[in-house]
């Protein structure tokens, strides 16, 4: 590794003291301070952050694609020795062909809509290097080959939106690498994958770095996949840079107090159920236009001292190489990190509850949940054509005991949204029964009895349409209690309060407007309006996968005391086992429509797995080097819903395939005793000598 | 638990009116276009509700020795065939026009909405009904509409209105329709629908105001064409019946002296584009600087 390399060479990439602003109506805001970091050749360098902290804005600094009101304001960037501040438009437009390739988040965004793959790959080698047609054609098919595309020449002659997700990425990888580029920047590259695809497209990346010996600079939120393929990294905070070292050491032995927290919140994939405790940070990211005088991190650490307020600590270097932005980062790593106090029997009284078996409060039995398709021929055009499916949900079969948490797992398109649109009575029935508190509720919400409608609340995904845009806070949750008559006309204000004490907000929030609220606020808001009518069964869709980890922690520990306060059952759906584990009793995994596996939390996450479990085991990332994950990659992408595979649904892609038997008959399901189901044709036995997946060091 | 996001500094509960006003005033402020344009609406609007003070003369009052008369000190416009004052009829004529304009708008506003709500928020069967018959008034060209609808019902303010309106509703109902049916893709829409509202409510409580927005502006621009409309109508002869000081109308009756007396053709025709030309302007303003900061 570079790292300990003693030979004096110059950087790749040298950032020095940067400083970024933004002009906007309100004055210009320092988006980036004092930011310094160096990429060698065939070094990973990441750099991580929440939302908002100014990762991209560094990665768009250094070429130069800061937009009309972006300005470098200070420091130097030096790319391979030379000055890139101040260079002109053209020298650099050279360069970022040439040089420096950037890979961004979006792959649709990156590819030309109505050109062929083949055509937009092989401009690049035309343009920039002069080849002629065949060859450059000849070298695109052998870059497509690298980056292990199958079919290439099929793929060369499609259009973008003929490939599927992970496939344009890996087209626009294919792309960034044709020039051999010195310098690759990438900007969350897979943040938009799913975890089985994002798993592969990472293999891909960390071993084009050693074939290529490329210098990396990769920018991401997610701290798992920063372990996974960078050698050093940054962490962010708020516009700096507060702390740089080697992976090892910012994950297993951070020193400012920042990193320390956002560790502390990410969840772990451990065995024990302790270890997947959340410890969130408190306080939020204070905006760039208003920074505190001191240390930036100083009005939310846990380890203030009177100086942090007044003195802005430098970046500096406490062990060779790691470097850390905190005045007293070696005292605060000599002391033991206590949880605070009243956290921790809060949170085993939370996740240790209900031992005791309670009656089912919702019963779903063989329930289907298809959306017609039309198919474009000119007989369906006139009404006489075959109707087509497409099977969301196919033969779900479950039951929740009350005041019990399902998790449901599963990646995008798997019906998992649907599932809970369902039950709701948002999505109408295809087939099958839904039976709630001994009710029948199989009919959609418009039919429903107003008593059974309160008693099955959600909570929604994307924190900035969950609110309407045009009420206040106070109207929105005030009004679930007026239509419900929850509580007498004259309390309704009362409530509402009450309610928002109850998700942490004050009173000061009932006249405020939803723009004026945070993500991580929003979503709150969305949790309080559901309880209030005091439900039942409360069904989350994905609460917490569009919010930062130090936010998604409060909020995820919020639900749970809050769950825990009303005895509510809940649905909880999810795309990552990990937030899964930790929150839920019962885990079921979803693949296409089906249930893969269903039981108690601790058993999915041990032996026996269905081979799909694994498979999403081994490909979460887990935001710890120095734990051990079984390297089992799914080939192919996700078939379509409408025209799923017969027999077991997971063939076309499984690993442990037997052989006919899976393509022709529905796969059994198999009893792994206390409630865990396996739907899988591998015998029990086989499944339970399989080795566990993640292994962490205590 | 103890630790979560904590509160941030204050923000004042609600804001006071004046407070208020100056959010709803600020992208207009911001947008120069925006200005210039609500420069010119402004002139009108005070030149309907002052008439009586800025100038002396009544708009129907004849004076058989001023006759096609240009601009001079006591007719600063000068005067039309029949010895009126041009200024005078400018003058209380954008009452009428200022008064039909917005009210047209308003009912096409009122029918459009209403259709493009019924239709976006439950599709199906009644989208196509609806839309399929729109569609086919649509296909009409606006003019003829008018013509058809004036020739039916005669010439009248009341008829004027009617006729705009049915030709303006299907614009705004299309309009409206694309605009619900992204709306009630929303979060807050399966919310409302999860604590069992009626649909009516989530159309006009929960989508309505949120598509707000383009629907101002679209108005905005539908006044220009309404402004445009019954200047149209009345050159036609098929406006206000004389002698009311309809813009249209005396552009008409300028028409046959207009060797003699350009003015008289001139100064109606430069109130109706500069009433038109202010109105887009604003709205293009008013567009630009809302879309900017979503």
């Amino acid at each position: 590794m570079t790292i300990n390399d003693h030979r004096i060479k110059t950087p790749i990439l040298e950032v020095r003291d940067l400083a970024i602003s933004y002009k906007t109506r309100k004055g210009d805001v320092p988006a980036v301070r004092d930011v310094s970091f160096e990429i060698h050749r065939g070094e990973a360098h990441g750099i991580v952050g929440e939302s908002g902290c100014g990762k991209s804005t560094v990665a768009f600094g250094v070429v130069n694609f800061l937009g009309r009101n972006g300005r470098i304001v200070g420091g130097s960037i030096l790319f391979q020795g030379q000055e890139l501040r101040g260079r002109s438009e053209e020298e650099l437009r050279r360069l970022r062909g040439d040089q420096i390739a950037m890979v961004y988040q979006d792959p649709m965004q990156a590819l030309n809509p109505s050109l062929r793959i083949g055509d937009q790959l092989s401009e690049v080698l035309i343009v920039h290097r002069g080849l002629s047609k065949e060859e450059a054609y000849d070298k695109c098919i052998d870059m497509l080959n690298r980056v292990y595309m199958p079919d290439p020449e099929v793929v060369m002659e499609r259009y973008p939106h003929q490939l599927s997700g992970g496939q344009q990425q890996r087209v626009v990888i294919a792309m960034a690498l044709l020039n051999n580029p010195a310098l690759l920047i990438m900007d969350e590259p897979t943040t938009a994958l799913d975890v089985t695809v994002e798993a592969a497209v990472l293999d891909l990346i960390d071993e084009l770095r050693r074939e290529f010996d490329t210098a990396i600079m990769y920018i991401t939120h997610n701290l798992g996949v920063i372990a996974r393929v960078s050698d050093r990294a940054g962490v962010m905070y708020a516009g700096e840079m507060v702390e740089r070292a080697t992976v090892e050491e910012v994950f297993l032995n951070p020193l400012h107090p920042y990193t320390q927290g956002l560790m502390r919140c990410v969840p772990k994939l451990g065995l024990s159920k302790e270890s997947s405790y959340l410890y969130p940070i408190r306080g939020r990211v204070p905006s760039p236009a208003e920074l505190p005088p001191g240390c930036i991190f100083e009005p939310r650490c846990d380890h203030v001292r009177p100086q942090c307020g007044q003195t802005h600590p430098e970046l500096r270097e406490v062990a060779p190489g790691h470097f850390v932005r905190c005045s007293f980062a070696e005292e605060i790593a000599a002391q033991e990190w206590q949880p605070p106090e009243d956290l921790i029997p809060d949170l085993a009284a939370l996740v240790a509850r209900k031992a005791e078996a309670a009656e089912p409060i919702l019963h779903l039995q063989n329930v289907r949940t298809y959306y017609e398709q039309e198919r474009k021929s000119l007989t369906s055009l006139v009404g006489l054509g075959k109707k087509q499916y497409v099977k969301a949900v196919d033969d779900v079969s479950f039951e929740i005991p009350k005041g019990c948490t399902l998790g449901v797992v599963g990646e995008s398109g798997c019906g998992k949204s649907t599932l809970a649109k369902t039950i709701v009575g948002l999505e109408p029935l295809t087939d099958g029964k839904v039976e709630f508190l001994g009710f029948d509720i199989s009919v959609p919400v418009s039919d429903r009895d107003l008593e059974l409608i309160k008693e099955l609340q959600m909570i929604f995904q994307n924190p900035d349409s969950t609110m309407n845009p045009s009420f206040t806070v106070g109207h929105q949750i005030g009004r679930p209690l007026r239509r419900f008559k929850t509580v007498p006309r004259g309390q309704v204000r009362g409530e509402v309060i009450r309610l928002l004490e109850a998700v942490k907000l004050d009173e000061s929030y009932y006249d405020r407007l939803p723009r004026q609220l945070s993500g991580g606020e929003k979503q709150r808001v969305g949790i309080a309006r559901a309880f209030a009518a005091r439900p039942d069964l409360v069904l989350c869709d994905e609460p917490v996968s569009s919010l930062d980890v130090s936010v998604q922690a409060a909020v995820l520990n919020l639900l749970l005391e809050i769950q825990q306060r009303y005895d509510t059952t809940m649905l909880f759906i999810a795309h990552d086992l990990s937030v899964v584990r930790f929150f839920s009793d019962y885990v079921a995994v979803m693949y296409l429509g089906k249930f893969c596996e269903i039981g108690p939390a601790e058993a999915i996450y041990a032996p026996p797995y269905h081979p799909y479990t694994e498979a999403l085991l081994s490909a979460v990332p887990i935001p710890d080097p120095s734990a051990k994950q079984k390297r089992i990659r799914l080939s192919g992408s996700v078939p379509s819903a409408l025209n799923p595979p017969s027999g077991c649904r997971f063939n076309t892609r499984c690993p442990r395939k037997l052989g006919d038997i899976c393509e022709t008959e529905e796969p059994p399901y198999r009893d792994a005793g206390g409630g865990h189901r396996i739907f899988c044709h591998i015998p029990l036995e086989e499944l339970r000598k399989l080795e566990p997946i993640v292994t962490v060091k205590p | 638990m103890a630790v979560s996001e904590q509160v941030v500094p204050r923000v004042s509960a609600r804001p006071s009116f004046w407070q208020r006003l100056r959010d709803a005033m600020s992208p207009i402020l911001a947008s120069k276009v925006a200005l210039v344009g609500l420069a010119l609406v402004i002139f009108w609007i005070l030149a309907a509700i002052f008439a009586p003070v800025v100038t002396p003369y009544s708009p129907l009052e004849q004076d058989a020795d001023a006759m096609n008369l240009g601009p001079s000190a006591g007719h600063p416009l000068g005067t039309d065939h029949l010895g009126r004052d041009l200024w005078a009829r400018l003058a209380y004529g954008s009452r009428l026009i200022l008064v039909l304009a917005p009210l047209s708008v308003l009912c096409s506003l009122a029918v459009g909405t209403t259709l493009g709500l019924l239709a976006g928020y439950f599709g199906g069967l009644i989208d196509e009904v609806v839309m399929r018959i729109l569609d086919a008034l649509m296909a009409f060209p606006a003019i003829l509409l008018y013509l058809i609808i004036i020739a039916a019902v005669g010439a009248s303010s009341t008829n004027v209105v009617i006729a705009i309106t049915i030709a303006g509703a299907p614009g705004v109902a299309r309009l409206v329709r694309s605009l619900t049916m992204d709306i009630r893709t929303r979060e807050y829409i399966a919310a409302a629908q999860l604590r069992g509202e009626n649909p009516f409510y989530i159309m006009w409580v929960e989508i309505l105001p949120n598509a707000r927005g383009p629907i101002i502006v679209d108005a905005m621009l539908r006044i220009g064409y309404a402004v445009f409309s019954i200047g149209t109508l009345g050159f036609l002869g098929l406006g206000l019946p004389p002698p009311a000081p309809d813009w249209g109308s005396m552009v008409c009756a300028g028409r046959r002296y207009i060797w003699a007396n350009p003015w008289a053709v001139l100064w109606p025709s430069l109130a109706i584009s500069s009433l038109v030309v202010g109105l887009n302007l604003f709205a293009d303003g008013l567009s630009e600087e809302t879309m900017r900061y979503q």
